[in-house]
């Protein structure tokens, strides 16, 4: 999918807040419609676009809907700084500006006839989410789907009622696992990498699409390779200060890679000599 | 019911690559193990007589912490392994188990595997080097939990 032409990606285009949805004690859930009246845009799983709180600055933030629906553009993130923060301090009816959408998507159309495992942690699950839509509404096209997703607590769980939704769904296996736990839970307690080993897909077929902090992401692709997964199909989304999105400001340069024009989904071959260097 | 036994052995991915003689040697040591959901499989302090391979179900690794309850440290699911008290000394369990749903294991008398290794010391190195793994990776996966990665940035 082509990014937005040049000469319009650094305009924002106000967009109105239809809904502002707590979903943990610190992420909360933006659903955005045009406020010019036209119809909103359409992008790829894994694309994100630039956020502005007018005032206050702008923030890149992974699309977090369906790209098959286009009544409303969803944007899960936390409040961590000044402008995710003004964010969550909004209400429904307030504007926004949106540039967009940016980036490299997830490989959805390259994975087709093979097994999919989404393996996230965190606040990660946002950029995944819309590649599990497409999966699921392309059901017949992939092999295995499995979501293996971490969080911090049982209460840090992320878009909790849709994954139980999602659990019970007869195609898809669902394993979620916490750092910690009190005695109520009943579920997996560990870290998600752990749970690489006990999902049930094929590695010498499977795309893997990984996202979540890099630390995390480094023992996944370890516990994938060990699975016999090649570099080539595993894809990770990275994280670094975006700030023009557009590839010109060298803000986000990782290695010798923009990640807001490159990425942020890398395919992890292509990365592997800087990834988890200190360095870059 | 010997022979069973030691296909169930030898099929868990912990004894993969063990001499059939070894499986042989060890399966005295073990028995087929249920337990019910929320049933108490070892506590804290306990002399830690055995150590379990979880064949299906799930188990907790827990420990009691004042003001705040029971805490579960961690989980162990079918085809790993819960418990290396029984190799070193005191001989006691450090944390309460419990099984969180209906759970199968294989049992092994950690005192009775400890004379065979005695015994053979081949064997002893074999299961030593696959303990070993197990605290490894038990070691590394707390450590990325103590790191708390989804915590705040702030």
């Amino acid at each position: 999918m082509a990014s937005a032409p040049l000469a319009d990606a650094m305009i924002p285009r106000p967009f109105r807040i239809q809904r502002l949805r707590k979903e943990t004690a610190d992420t909360f859930t933006l659903d955005l419609v045009p406020a010019d009246g036209r119809e909103t845009f359409s992008f790829a799983p894994g694309q994100f676009n630039m956020l502005y709180v007018f005032g206050v600055g702008e923030v890149p933030i992974s699309i977090s809907s369906d790209s098959g629906d286009s009544s409303a553009l969803q944007h899960t993130t936390r409040a961590v700084g000044t402008v995710t923060n003004a964010l969550q301090g909004l209400k429904k009816g307030d504007t926004v500006g949106i540039r967009g959408p940016f980036g490299s998507p997830w490989p959805v159309e390259e994975a087709r006839g093979r097994d999919c495992v989404i393996v996230t942690g965190g606040i990660g699950l946002a950029p995944l989410r819309p590649a599990l839509y497409f999966l699921l509404a392309h059901r017949e096209s992939y092999r295995q789907v499995v979501l293996l997703y971490g969080a911090r607590s049982p209460e840090d769980i992320l878009y909790r009622r849709e994954l139980e939704r999602w659990r019970s769904k007869l195609d898809l296996e669902v394993r979620v696992t916490v750092d910690r736990a009190g005695g109520e839970w009943r579920g997996t307690v560990g870290v998600v990498p752990m749970l690489v080993r006990r999902a049930g897909f094929d590695p010498s077929n499977a795309t893997a699409m990984v996202c979540g902090p890099e630390v995390m992401m480094r023992f996944t692709v370890r516990e994938l390779e060990s699975r016999g997964m090649e570099g080539r199909h595993i894809y990770l989304s990275m994280e670094r200060n975006m700030k023009c999105a557009i590839g010109f400001c060298g803000h986000c340069q990782y290695g010798h890679t923009f990640v807001c024009k490159d990425g942020p989904v890398f395919r992890f071959d292509r990365i592997a000599a800087i990834f988890g260097k200190a360095e870059v | 019911m010997i022979e069973n036994l030691e296909r169930i052995i030898a099929e868990h991915s912990f004894f993969h690559g063990l001499e059939e003689r070894h499986i042989r040697f060890i399966v005295g040591c073990a028995k087929n193990v249920r337990f019910e959901e929320g049933q108490v499989i070892f506590r804290e302090g306990d002399p830690a007589v055995n150590f379990y391979f979880i064949r299906e179900g799930l188990v907790a690794v827990e420990l009691m912490v004042p003001h705040r309850g029971r805490t579960i440290v961690q989980t162990v699911a079918a085809g790993e392994v819960v418990g290396w008290s029984w190799l070193v000394a005191p001989y006691r369990w450090h944390f309460d188990g419990q099984a969180l749903i209906p759970t199968r294991a294989l049992a092994f008398d950690g005192k009775c595997l400890l004379a065979k290794c005695e015994e053979d010391h081949d064997l002893g190195y074999e299961i030593l080097k696959r303990f070993s793994h197990v605290v490894s990776e038990r070691l590394e996966v707390t450590r990325l939990q103590l790191m708390d990665l989804y915590g705040s940035v702030v």
